[in-house]
């Protein structure tokens, strides 16, 4: 069965998480913990802080993140086409081509327009 | 009860209890996080239901990239997703009772349908998924066309995403 | 064995949950959250037919692939018109972005 091939990812995941568990709950378990307001600031014994602590990013996060899944989703049409390449020969290659110029000229007007920039 | 049923009823608690924490928690970063949770265990489903390609691209695109460009846009708007108050609108009991309805009414079409109990046929060991389905997607008279527009619309959001989240200067 | 019935309830729950998220949420954002649970549920579906009725023959698939590139397509054009809205209203709250309303 099939299903039971992926025991070790299974086990992976398990000791993964065990481990985190453990790193996490014997902190709690043992550390002493005594807050005072001063403990809690920010930065101890730096300036005291001042407006809202959370800053709101730039949209060139964003940006990088659409290129990101734009390529990332590549993946689902490359895969399942690599794996029949060899039967297909030269239209399978034709038909990629097209695929990959139809999204470079996504990327070209990305690029264009400075999307890809980081000043 | 075999120990693949017990597999799935357990990953459906924990996929449903997350997605119903989804859609019903205050902090939109642990609605984010919940989201991830729920991906995951349909990854786990697409395992189980012998489909190990999609179980990967689930996690790869899901989660690696559709969950990550949520939280992007929630650390983004900051300000508003840490609002506290209510996060759900006046009508939210006629949203659940329409969802309540909409579950009875899918579950019970379904159960008037004579397959609804069949079980799966042990696929062949010479078959492969992924290379059917590649086959499929790229071979003529297959899905040939909707796999090339698949491109363009990829494009088309590209170009869109960019306009339209693009600082004017 | 896992009876077909189980996949076809649990996406009928899923869509359920998401279909809530969409028509209670307040924030924009989450509104696409229960997008995204409801396209995923759609996944199950498609596959578990794929998986018992014929596995042999693809469609089921090739329809799941083309829905992970339209919920992608769908999540970085409706981020990306979220944000917009932010910036010029300061609110991505869905009730307040009533700009075509008379």
């Amino acid at each position: 069965m099939a299903f039971w091939d992926y025991l070790p990812i299974a086990i992976l995941f398990v000791i993964s998480a065990g481990l985190a568990a453990i790193a996490v709950g014997l902190g709690h378990l043992f550390g002493p913990r005594k807050p005072t307001p001063k403990k809690l600031e920010p930065y101890e014994s730096g300036m005291n802080p001042f407006g809202p602590g959370t800053r709101r990013m730039p949209v060139r996060f964003y940006l990088v993140a659409v290129l990101f899944i734009l390529f990332d989703i590549e993946v689902v049409f490359f895969l399942p086409w690599a794996v029949v390449l060899k039967d297909l020969g030269i239209t399978g290659l034709v038909e990629m081509i097209v695929f990959v110029s139809i999204l470079v000229v996504g990327f070209i007007y990305a690029w264009k327009k400075g999307a890809l920039e980081w000043e | 009860m075999t120990p693949l049923q017990i597999i799935f009823i357990i990953v459906a608690v924990i996929t449903l209890f997350a997605a119903i924490k989804v859609v019903s928690s205050r902090n939109l970063v642990h609605a984010a996080l919940w989201l991830i949770l729920v991906l995951f265990g349909i990854a786990v489903f697409f395992v189980i239901l012998s489909a190990g390609f999609f179980a990967a691209a689930q996690v790869v695109i899901y989660i690696g990239a559709i969950a990550i460009l949520m939280i992007f846009t929630i650390m983004l708007t900051r300000r508003v997703a840490r609002d506290s108050g209510a996060q759900h609108n006046s009508n939210w009991w006629a949203a659940a009772v329409l969802s309540l309805l909409l579950f009875t009414g899918l579950s019970w079409i379904l159960s008037r349908w004579q397959g609804f109990q069949s079980t799966a046929q042990p696929m062949l060991e010479s078959a492969d998924p992924l290379r059917q389905l590649g086959e499929g997607l790229v071979a003529p008279g297959g899905y040939l066309i909707p796999f090339e527009v698949a491109s363009i619309l990829l494009v088309a959001a590209l170009i869109g995403a960019i306009t339209v989240a693009w600082e004017r200067k | 064995m896992i009876p077909i019935s189980w996949y076809l309830i649990l996406a009928a729950a899923l869509f359920s949950i998401g279909l809530f998220g969409v028509l209670s949420r307040k924030n924009a954002v989450a509104i696409l959250m229960g997008v995204e649970l409801m396209l995923n549920s759609v996944n199950i579906n498609l596959i578990a037919f794929w998986r018992y009725l014929k596995p042999e023959v693809i469609t089921g698939q090739a329809f799941a692939v083309i829905v992970i590139a339209v919920a992608a397509a769908e999540v970085a054009v409706g981020l990306a018109l979220i944000i917009s809205v932010y910036r010029r209203k300061n609110t991505i709250i869905a009730e307040d972005i009533d700009l075509l309303k008379l």
